[in-house]
């Protein structure tokens, strides 16, 4: 390892033991969105003493006072340990932009079942959720994911009764 | 007592049909073969399993959540003791003394082991369920609201500041999920919170959506951020089956563990995660061997295997009666009951009698079930450690869309449930932990309610809350758990002194 690499490793681990500020910044910026929200509404009625608002006030406040306790705890040297599991390797760094194509295919999922129906939405997700994840056969990835997909719309929409569109492709069964 | 039993003949009577055990069979195959996949742990495997129960009546879809819950149980057992790596809490126990044992070339035996202490914990829990949640319930239709108030108040407090090694991050979590509770309409006002004018929310985030999110998508994200690359070793292992000087060294334990596993899986201090340490604790006390223990001593798995399951049935004796969830998967099993529109706690005795008498027969028809099926197809459930990845991950973000998308037919929801799933990425990334979140999400919204009706039966006296004896020791054991670090801090000299 190069000292150049040792370096950004360390710049990289600071980076990482402070992001948790995030965190903190998060429970802020949500208690606030909670305290304000709350002060824009009305408050209850007189048979209901403590109204709707109340609970809703302490809430906001405990998100504030907890956001501000943990800065606290962060910057002195309190962490969280990140959860451990069967297939997680924490010894690698977050790869967030696996994260972030996933989320991609998600929303794309989302956009895509009112166009075309779950069968197709359903196998665009599976199958970029694999490639995404290192699949490296695309060809058997693309027959999985439909097979998948069909089975599962046939299954919930055809025999559990579950509403699943079909989309237009499906037309033909319809 | 005699009346239990009278109802219990009546629940077989209607869960022995071929259809319901059909259901049974097909819960307890779908739960072991998802909770033996790697990465799906008890609770998410009951969250994605969810949309499958839709279509059926109350009664069905909970003799197959019976099924699914301990065949899940079973299955994250037989995940640790043959990679080592074990998924979720509940089962580290089973890794520190399995693995070895199937290291060493006795698999089969440590999975017969897991199966027939699972089985032998099951049992003894449902019997615990048959004597005792009727008692419960009797008392506790008694308890009025600002006892339920306390009540809930004390689980959220136990499970957040017992568990974990953060109180500020388990309060955090706390928080975020009473906050996610709180977004719709206020059911005693009819005033919009945290809505910001969105249609969509008026109605509230579906607790299916929050569960399958935190525990399904956020998992998938979590693990695709660090996906390991290199192939762990799976241990093959054949139809497992025990010797005789097996199943004298493991009996004791098998017994002993169910009264462990019952009595911590129906308090709010840990379910299965503390039960099977406590199991584990004590077999390797009374131990003959306990320099095998941590290279594969067989009383190591046989105690804590069992008191899983026992826990499990005394969760389910506290869900069913009190409406209290105290582990992950009991929160995903109350909501699947408010999804059926059944309201769990003292009163569903009496409401809904054949439901529940129903769903306590199921208990021990799928642990016969479970033990049948499983020992037979353990070389089958191996194989599905094998699986790729990619594959799985993938299936489990379809699966995760097609329960979000199930719930009420909008392709937003989707969005949310990404959403939902990024809040729970954040969460295992910085160590908030995910059970006082669905707690909170779940519960919230009745502790609010259960205040604001204490108050205004009290015409807005605040002293109501203490008005009762329950209540004032409730506060007190709510007290305690609040202040026990505090004078831990002051024992700490002395002990270090004692050492």
């Amino acid at each position: 390892m190069t000292v150049v690499e040792e370096r950004t490793r360390e710049k990289q681990s600071r980076l990482r033991e402070h992001s948790e500020l995030g965190v903190s910044l998060l429970l802020f910026v949500v208690g606030v969105l909670v305290v304000v929200d709350t002060a824009l509404e009305s408050g209850g009625s007189s048979s209901d003493p403590i109204g709707p608002r109340t609970i809703a006030f302490v809430l906001g406040g405990a998100l504030l006072l907890l956001s501000v306790l943990l800065a606290v705890d962060v910057l002195r040297g309190g962490h969280g340990e990140a959860e451990a599991g069967e297939d997680v390797d924490l010894g690698t760094p977050a790869d967030l932009r696996t994260v972030g194509k996933l989320a991609g295919v998600l929303i794309a999922t989302a956009a895509l079942i009112p166009l075309l129906g779950w069968p197709v939405a359903g196998t665009v997700l599976f199958w970029g959720a694999a490639a995404t994840l290192g699949s490296k056969t695309p060809a058997r990835d693309v027959l999985i994911a439909a097979g998948v997909s069909l089975v599962t719309w046939i299954v919930f929409d055809g025999l559990l009764g579950v509403d699943l569109p079909g989309g237009p492709l499906m037309g033909v069964f319809g | 007592m005699i009346d239990s039993l009278t109802h219990l003949m009546g629940g077989f009577g209607a869960a022995l049909t071929p259809v319901n055990l059909l259901f049974a069979a097909i819960g307890v195959l779908l739960g072991t073969a998802v909770g033996v996949l790697p990465g799906i742990g008890p609770a998410m495997a009951v969250a994605l399993l969810l949309p499958v129960t839709y279509a059926f009546d109350p009664t069905g879809a909970f003799i197959m959540f019976a099924g699914i819950y301990f065949g899940a149980m079973f299955g994250g057992s037989t995940t640790s003791i043959l990679l080592n790596t074990p998924g979720e809490s509940a089962s580290v126990m089973a890794a520190i003394e399995g693995n070895p044992m199937a290291r060493s070339g006795r698999g089969a035996q440590a999975l017969a082991t897991a199966a027939i202490g699972h089985f032998v914990g099951g049992i003894v829990g449902a019997i615990g369920i048959v004597l005792l949640a009727p008692l419960i319930a009797s008392v506790a239709v008694n308890i009025g609201a600002p006892d339920y108030f306390a009540i809930m108040v004390l689980a959220f407090v136990a499970v957040t500041g017992v568990l974990g090694s953060s109180r500020i991050r388990g309060f955090a979590s706390l928080a975020i999920g009473l906050t996610i509770g709180l977004v719709g309409l206020d059911p005693i006002s009819g005033q919009a919170r945290l809505t910001f004018g969105v249609p969509q929310l008026a109605d509230g985030i579906d607790v299916v959506i929050v569960a399958v999110g935190l525990f399904a998508v956020g998992e998938a994200l979590w693990v695709a951020a660090h996906l390991r690359r290199t192939h762990q070793e799976v241990i093959p292992v054949g139809r497992p089956w025990l010797s005789k000087a097996d199943v004298k060294r493991a009996w004791k334990p098998w017994a002993r563990g169910p009264f462990i596993g019952f009595t911590f899986g129906s308090i709010p201090a840990g379910g299965a995660e503390m039960s099977t340490f406590m199991a584990y604790v004590t077999e390797r006390r009374l131990s003959k061997h306990p320099e095998e223990f941590g290279k594969g001593a067989i009383e190591g798995v046989a105690g804590p295997e069992s008191a899983a399951s026992a826990s499990s049935a005394g969760t389910l004796s506290t869900m069913l009666t009190l409406g209290l969830p105290t582990t992950a998967i009991a929160a995903v099993m109350l909501a699947a009951f408010q999804q059926f529109g059944i309201q769990p706690g003292p009163l569903l005795f009496t409401n809904e009698p054949d439901l529940v008498w129903t769903l306590i027969a199921s208990l021990f028809i799928g642990l016969v079930l479970l033990l049948l099926l499983n020992l037979p197809l353990a070389p089958l459930w191996a194989k599905l450690l094998r699986i790729p990845r990619p594959y799985l991950y993938a299936g489990i973000l379809f699966f995760a869309c097609v329960g979000a998308y199930a719930v009420s037919g909008q392709a937003v929801d989707l969005l949310v449930l990404l959403g939902i799933g990024l809040v729970g990425f954040v969460m295992r990334r910085y160590g908030l932990p995910v059970l006082p979140a669905i707690i909170g999400v779940i519960l919230g919204p009745d502790a609010e309610l259960q205040l604001r009706r204490s108050l205004q039966i009290a015409d807005g006296d605040v002293t109501t809350l203490f008005s009762t004896p329950l209540a004032i020791t409730v506060y007190t054991i709510i007290a305690a758990l609040l202040l026990y670090p505090v004078i831990r801090t002051f024992l700490k000299p002395r002990t270090r002194a004692d050492a």
